[in-house]
């Protein structure tokens, strides 16, 4: 019951902030929305007695990640006229396309559920262990190398930031303060 | 989970809210008294015995004051910040354990009362979480006033926050290492005994460099001098909060100082062990209160050195601020973590080579 009360409750929440990131005129409104949507979502870990998920989600997203981009708008200052004429082409159709493949799937889990996702009723699934140790031990054993290979993949993608910042056609240029 | 356990969890909730403003308004007369101390002042000492009640006074002042809310403020946010910057402030203590449990008889049966608002498995990650959710209120205050100081100061907050954060975080691992747990209470509780019956086993002996640049991270955490860019009164006239009057900048001044206190408070418990104590064999009541008095002799102690550096130090410049957090506490936190790591190691599985 505390769990559907709180689904509506924040699932609204996570859907009115979805909403205003791309509906705001303000890009820093728009990070507040994201902020408000991943805060709902760290709710919903809790409700699923995934502490340390959520733990994560709040440090990594609300704290560092959003921290970042509200930083960065602060700085830069976007301006409010924003060029939105596309240069990728057919890319209206095709999230117009995917949007509603979605949409169909959803529905389509829904109903073939049979709602059980609203009542909470059916087929309680397997008892869940959210605490860190577990949470541990399945990472460094069962889940090793997709682990690592995650840490490898994140590593290259900071590696290719670090490139492409510093190694380009040779101009002169002053020391930027280093962002992290 | 009766109706009892209900009422503990709202008492719990209410004796911290309690606890906290008490603290403040003890901690605001607390740092004029040693500040001016340090400078050769008397400080307050018109409103009750030793100007105890100076802090009451003020705050009744700002309570009744107009709250002034300028043309060009960005009305949600502005009005919003205040608010966001008391509610991480309040909640991290929550799962900070101020003495041993207690066992009372309620409906018929007997419970078990932690002296903590809740023993997350998670509580040092939770106190990372919501310490990294106070510099939002900060941004967001400099943002949405609309004029040019708060926002340089909230640029400078985000800055200050994402570096040493960082650092921070790096600085307790350590601990989590030597107490092979994430919980506070477990952490408090292998804190407990002595090396050698002289020696408390607090985790500030081996790990003594951590706790230097944890206390260091928390003071820019919590934006005080000399890390307090962010409100430089001599460069950008009162920082994120200039805009602000009345109860609002109330607001502020409350969560800074809780803040401070939250910190001390953690810092105590992490590396101080908490409120282990020796107990001198007494049983009962006394045995139940000494931890309690432990746990905010320590706070305070370490609340003084905050005093005491921010009337000793000179503010730090932009720059400096930057390299101390980048170049010297990162890399020494990362370091110290790899050192104890091996030595938590060597000790658990015995040496690489047999």
């Amino acid at each position: 019951m505390t769990e559907l009360v709180l689904f509506f409750i924040f699932g609204a929440l996570a859907l009115v902030g979805g909403l205003t990131v791309v509906a705001a005129r303000n890009p820093v409104h728009s990070a507040m929305g994201l902020m408000l949507t991943l805060f709902s979502l760290a709710v919903f870990y809790v409700v699923q007695a995934a502490h340390f998920v959520a733990a994560v989600q709040v440090i990594v997203y609300a704290g560092a990640v959003m921290t970042l981009f509200l930083f960065v708008i602060m700085l830069i200052g976007v301006d409010k006229a924003e060029n939105l004429s596309e240069t990728i082409r057919l890319q209206r159709p095709l999230v117009v396309l995917v949007g509603l493949t979605v949409v169909v799937v959803g529905v389509f889990v829904a109903v073939g559920g049979r709602f059980a996702w609203i009542t909470g009723v059916v087929g309680a699934g397997p008892e869940v262990n959210g605490t860190a140790e577990a949470i541990g031990d399945d990472l460094f054993t069962t889940w090793l190398l997709p682990f690592e290979a995650t840490s490898l993949l994140l590593i290259i993608a900071s590696a290719g930031a670090l490139a492409l910042a510093f190694f380009r056609p040779r101009r002169r240029e002053g020391k930027e303060e280093g962002a992290p | 989970m009766d109706g009892w356990d209900v009422a503990i969890v709202i008492v719990k909730v209410l004796v911290v809210f309690a606890l906290l403003l008490a603290a403040t308004i003890l901690l605001v007369w607390i740092e004029r008294k040693v500040v001016a101390d340090m400078q050769n002042r008397i400080g307050p000492e018109r409103a009750g015995p030793w100007g105890i009640l100076q802090t009451l006074a003020d705050g009744l002042k700002l309570l009744f004051k107009e709250q002034i809310r300028p043309n060009k403020v960005e009305v949600g946010m502005y009005l919003l910040a205040p608010v966001l910057t008391l509610l991480p402030a309040f909640l991290i203590f929550m799962v900070i354990p101020i003495g041993v449990p207690f066992t009372v008889t309620l409906g018929g049966v007997e419970r078990v009362v932690s002296m903590q608002g809740t023993d997350l498995n998670v509580g040092l990650l939770y106190i990372l979480a919501m310490s990294s959710l106070a510099v939002y209120a900060v941004v967001l205050a400099g943002w949405s006033s609309g004029s040019k100081y708060p926002l340089l100061g909230g640029v400078r907050a985000t800055a200050q926050a994402i570096s040493y954060e960082a650092a921070m975080g790096l600085a307790l691992v350590p601990v989590v290492f030597y107490a092979g747990s994430l919980s506070i209470s477990e952490i408090v509780a292998a804190q407990s005994g002595t090396w050698g019956g002289i020696v408390p086993r607090w985790n500030i002996v081996p790990l003594f460099l951590s706790f230097v640049i944890f206390f260091i991270a928390i003071i820019a955490e919590t934006n005080r001098a000399p890390f307090d860019l962010v409100e430089a009164e001599q460069e950008i006239v009162g920082g994120f909060h200039t805009e602000y009057s009345g109860f609002r900048f109330a607001c502020f001044f409350l969560a800074e100082y809780i803040n401070m206190f939250n910190m001390s408070a953690i810092a105590a418990t992490l590396f101080l062990g908490g409120w282990n104590g020796p107990t001198f064999g007494l049983t009962g009541f006394v045995s139940w209160l000494l931890p309690i008095i432990y746990f905010f002799i320590k706070t305070f102690v370490l609340i003084f050195i905050f005093m005491w550096v921010r009337a000793t130090l000179p503010r730090f410049r932009y720059d400096q601020l930057m390299t101390l957090g980048w170049k010297r506490l990162i890399p020494a936190a990362l370091l110290w973590l790899v050192l104890s790591a091996v030595v938590v190691g060597w000790r658990q599985f015995g040496a690489p080579w047999t």
